[in-house]
């Protein structure tokens, strides 16, 4: 194997809400193709920390950089377009839009369509929207959604909801994607599914991709490395056998049951 | 397929609308049609662009503002500054009024945009009380008695503005623009994990939107002889914020449609002014009871005619409440 | 010394629009609802103030008393028929009701009793001025401070000290928990209406007796005021409305004095959308922000 170059670089990041420090140090790095795991107790602050790394909150110590460009205090969209994407713990589909304008949504820092041609109806327009649709239509082959492609997002069953994020995210066209609990409310079955998917997508899209999971063992069956958070703090990084063997880890997690 | 289906649809509207305009201008000079309903159906035309304006706003980016009269009276007192204080022509005083109120929009639009519900809303409706002070303390346009103005819009005016509105509206929402502007509404913070420059384009909704309520208000001062402040109070505002609710809050047929029912059953009434604001303050009350989604809800009127299971977003029954 | 004068109009003024904003600021922090007829269950105050005292024939005191039980009733039969049925449905839904709801309030009483103006008659309150450090306090605002004051306080102990007063205060803070907790969510909120209407009637008839003319359009204006003036100090938090409302008064009439009475209205609305701006939750409040 080739020494793989580095994707995105955490240096000492952190933020505080008032007096409150809910992620602080936190130094991580991945290289590209990894796929890596963040995992932690409940409020460790591993939601928190994809909203540093996306934008949604501006860390208020250290720095991030993807690419070996500094991202801190970009607004969120335009980190999206230099290839950060992402899903969300709590569903977040456009629920009234079709599940194919919802993957077209995702295109749209893509569109090479001016408003102008649009209003006006100019040829350009008519290219555009139509590259754009057939590119949402091949996505959602991949994830198996185009029967239902006409249909409202919000109409979707659930495990359906939770892929069709997934595409969307992907649509943007992200180097490091990111996964909050893509496998919460999933039965076993799903689950296994989907992480089949997911090892899908990072081949065929030569993805990095970090995972939020609360459940162990799927975390540690798919990851390559794993980063384990605590109160707002990284406690230990390592491959899944190492970090099944920590000691501060096995706390951590067991503390939190006893207390 | 679909697109050319689209391309079909627009172009026989289109043609549909210049044949009926043509039929109603010579109804009109012909004398056919009494002044009662011609004045009427220049009602219908000015409220059919205020509610397609403020749709776009509303309905399709879902940034609650109730100040839509604001930007109605920029852009009726800046026209009537053109023709009457400038001898300018009517054609540039309409394009004058719309520009006027787009730039109220951005300026009031950048600072108040990254407001919320509620927030904005009040915000919104303040600024269009401003506005109106403004105009009551300005002695150049009048002050509280108000500017008279020359009759100058003509049928033929008010339907190319009309058509105007609508088709930029219909084709700036059917794009990838506008779904940007629906994925706002609908998930502002996804809407911006997928990389949509969400301040960009509810400034730009917002700018459009006062764009062509600006074009309302030129062709509103130069179809009534006067126009005072009181005439862009609040009041007016809710008229419009009427429309765009009653006709289904993302349907763009549902507000026109609003538009020209509500516009006549309230000529009928202007008699009675007191009996029409309680009957329309029941409608309202009784509507937001019992169908709170308006009369299409996100439909439009196309997806009724066609067969069974149609393509394009919005057509699906969705009655039923969804469990998160 | 004018300006000492200004200043008492001032707080006279804003004393009035902080009854309005309490009614406001209570519904919003339970409801979460911009009840836009508050400021005609005003106008309502004032017309049954006026009808009481020059009809009946009561003093001040009486007047104020029916006007507020009178309110505190309409206030709750309009919670109970239009907003209600609301409460899960969306904002957009419940902020068009309130509209609703207000016009239907105004031209109902146009169409029921006329639109011309009534004036409340001279010598209601036989309260001789008073003179200060050379500045002329009339009795009408030695009054109207006085009963302001007096409700505030009485509105802080509900609030504090009384069960009805708890109830509101949990179901305002998360509606889910008081109703598992046992608290009657329903009553609460017809209390919080009935109180805030009662509010705002004292402040009709208070309003009618210190500027005479009343007329069924009143309550706009004043109304979208105490909003702001509710915004202003927090929306939500009731010693901000009180607040927000006296700061309102106090500028309103140092506008005036500066000669600049034609654009006082107007700059209600420049502070509201400065405040929004700058400070969205308002001087006594705290933001929040949405989790993602």
């Amino acid at each position: 194997m080739t020494t793989k170059k580095q994707l995105l670089k955490v240096e000492n990041a952190g933020i505080r809400f008032g007096g409150l420090k809910a992620v602080s140090d936190v130094n991580l790095e991945l290289k590209q193709g990894e796929l890596v795991g963040l995992i932690g107790p409940n409020g460790a602050g591993k939601t928190t920390f994809f909203n540093l790394l996306t934008g949604v909150y501006v860390p208020t110590e250290g720095s991030i950089s993807l690419d070996g460009e500094k991202l801190n205090g970009q607004a969120p969209y335009k980190i999206t377009k230099k290839g950060i994407s992402r899903t969300f713990q709590n569903i977040r589909l456009f629920s009234e839009l079709s599940v194919l304008d919802n993957v077209k949504v995702a295109y749209h820092s893509l569109a090479k369509h001016s408003m102008l041609s649009s209003i006006f109806r100019l040829p350009s327009h008519f290219s555009g929207e139509k590259e754009m649709e057939e590119k949402a239509i091949e996505f959602l082959k991949i994830f198996n959604l185009e029967k239902s492609m006409h249909e409202k997002a919000k109409n979707l069953p659930y495990g359906q909801q939770r892929r069709l994020e997934i595409a969307r995210a992907l649509a943007a066209n992200p180097k490091l994607l990111l996964l909050d609990e893509p496998a919460a409310g999933m039965n076993p079955q799903e689950t296994e599914e989907l992480m089949n998917l997911i090892a899908l997508i990072r081949e065929r899209f030569s993805l990095t991709i970090l995972l939020i999971e609360h459940d162990m063992l799927l975390v540690m069956g798919v990851c390559e490395r794993i980063y384990v958070l605590d109160h707002g703090q990284l406690i230990a990084d390592g491959t899944p056998e190492q970090i099944r063997n920590n000691p501060k880890v096995i706390e951590a997690y067991l503390g939190e049951e006893v207390s | 397929m679909n697109i050319l289906k689209q391309a079909k649809f627009f172009w026989t509207s289109i043609v549909l609308a210049i044949v009926f305009s043509v039929i109603m201008q010579f109804l009109i000079t012909g004398g056919t049609l009494n002044q009662f309903y011609v004045n009427t159906l220049f009602f219908i035309g000015i409220n059919i662009i205020l509610a397609t304006s403020l749709h776009l706003i509303i309905g399709i980016t879902g940034q609650f503002s109730i100040g839509h009269a604001g930007f109605l009276a920029v852009g009726a007192y800046a026209s009537a500054i053109m023709t009457m204080k400038l001898g300018l022509p009517f054609p540039v005083a309409i394009l004058v009024g719309g520009l006027a109120a787009a730039v109220a929009g951005l300026i009031i639009g950048i600072p108040t945009l990254r407001l919320k519900g509620d927030y904005l809303a009040i915000a919104t409706l303040g600024f269009g009380e401003i506005v109106r002070i403004v105009f009551l303390n300005i002695d150049y346009v009048g002050g509280a008695s108000g500017m008279t103005v020359s009759h100058l819009t003509t049928w033929p005016w008010l339907v190319a503005c009309v058509v105007l509105t609508v088709v930029v509206i219909a084709n700036f929402t059917n794009s990838t623009h506008g779904r940007a502007c629906i994925s706002i509404r609908e998930n502002e913070i996804a809407a911006d994990a997928m990389g949509i420059n969400t301040t960009f384009y509810k400034v730009t909704a917002f700018a459009i939107g006062a764009f062509f309520a600006g074009i309302a208000g030129a062709l509103y001062a130069h179809n009534f002889y006067i126009i005072q402040p009181t005439n862009f109070g609040f009041l007016k505002s809710f008229d419009i914020l009427i429309f765009v609710v009653l006709g289904g809050l993302g349907s763009m047929s549902g507000a026109v449609i609003a538009a020209i029912l509500l516009t006549i059953i309230s000529t009928y009434l202007s008699s009675y002014p007191e009996v029409r604001m309680v009957i329309y303050s029941l409608v309202l009350i009784t509507m937001m009871l019992f169908r709170p989604q308006g009369l299409l809800g996100t439909r439009e009127i196309t997806s009724f005619f066609k067969a069974g299971k149609t393509a394009k977003g919005g057509v699906q029954h969705d009655d039923k409440k969804t469990v998160a | 010394m004018e300006v000492i004068q200004q200043l008492v109009n001032g707080i006279s003024l804003g004393s009035i629009y902080a009854l309005i904003a309490l009614g406001y600021t209570m519904v919003y922090g339970i409801v979460k609802l911009i009840n836009f007829a508050h400021g005609d269950i005003f106008m309502v105050g004032a017309f049954i103030g006026f009808y009481s005292i020059t009809i009946l024939d009561l003093g001040f005191f009486p007047a104020l008393l029916i006007s507020m039980v009178a309110c505190a009733i309409f206030g709750v039969l309009i919670e109970r028929i239009a907003y209600k049925p609301l409460r899960n449905a969306t904002r957009i839904a419940a902020l068009i009701t309130a509209i609703g709801v207000s016009l239907f309030i105004e031209y109902g009483t146009i169409y029921a009793r006329g639109a011309q103006p009534e004036a409340y008659p001279d010598g209601v309150v036989s309260l001789k001025s008073l003179e200060l450090f050379g500045v002329k306090i009339s009795g009408q605002s030695i009054l109207i401070l006085g009963t302001s004051l007096f409700l505030m306080i009485l509105l802080q102990f509900i609030v504090h000290k009384t069960k009805i007063g708890k109830a509101m205060r949990a179901v305002s803070h998360d509606m889910d928990a008081a109703k598992l907790m046992g608290i009657n969510v329903n009553n609460t909120i017809s209390a919080t209406f009935a109180i805030g209407s009662a509010l705002a009637g004292a402040a009709g008839v208070i309003f009618g007796v210190y500027y005479t003319k009343i007329e069924p359009l009143m309550g706009i204006i004043p109304g979208l005021k105490a909003f702001v003036a509710a915004v202003l100090g927090g929306i939500g938090i009731i010693p901000g409305a009180m607040a927000g409302g006296l700061v309102l008064g106090v500028i309103e009439s140092l506008v005036s004095a500066a000669g600049y009475s034609l654009w006082r209205d107007g700059v209600a609305f420049v502070v509201l959308i400065l405040i929004l701006i700058f400070r969205p939750a308002g001087l006594f409040g705290k933001n929040i922000r949405e989790k993602v």
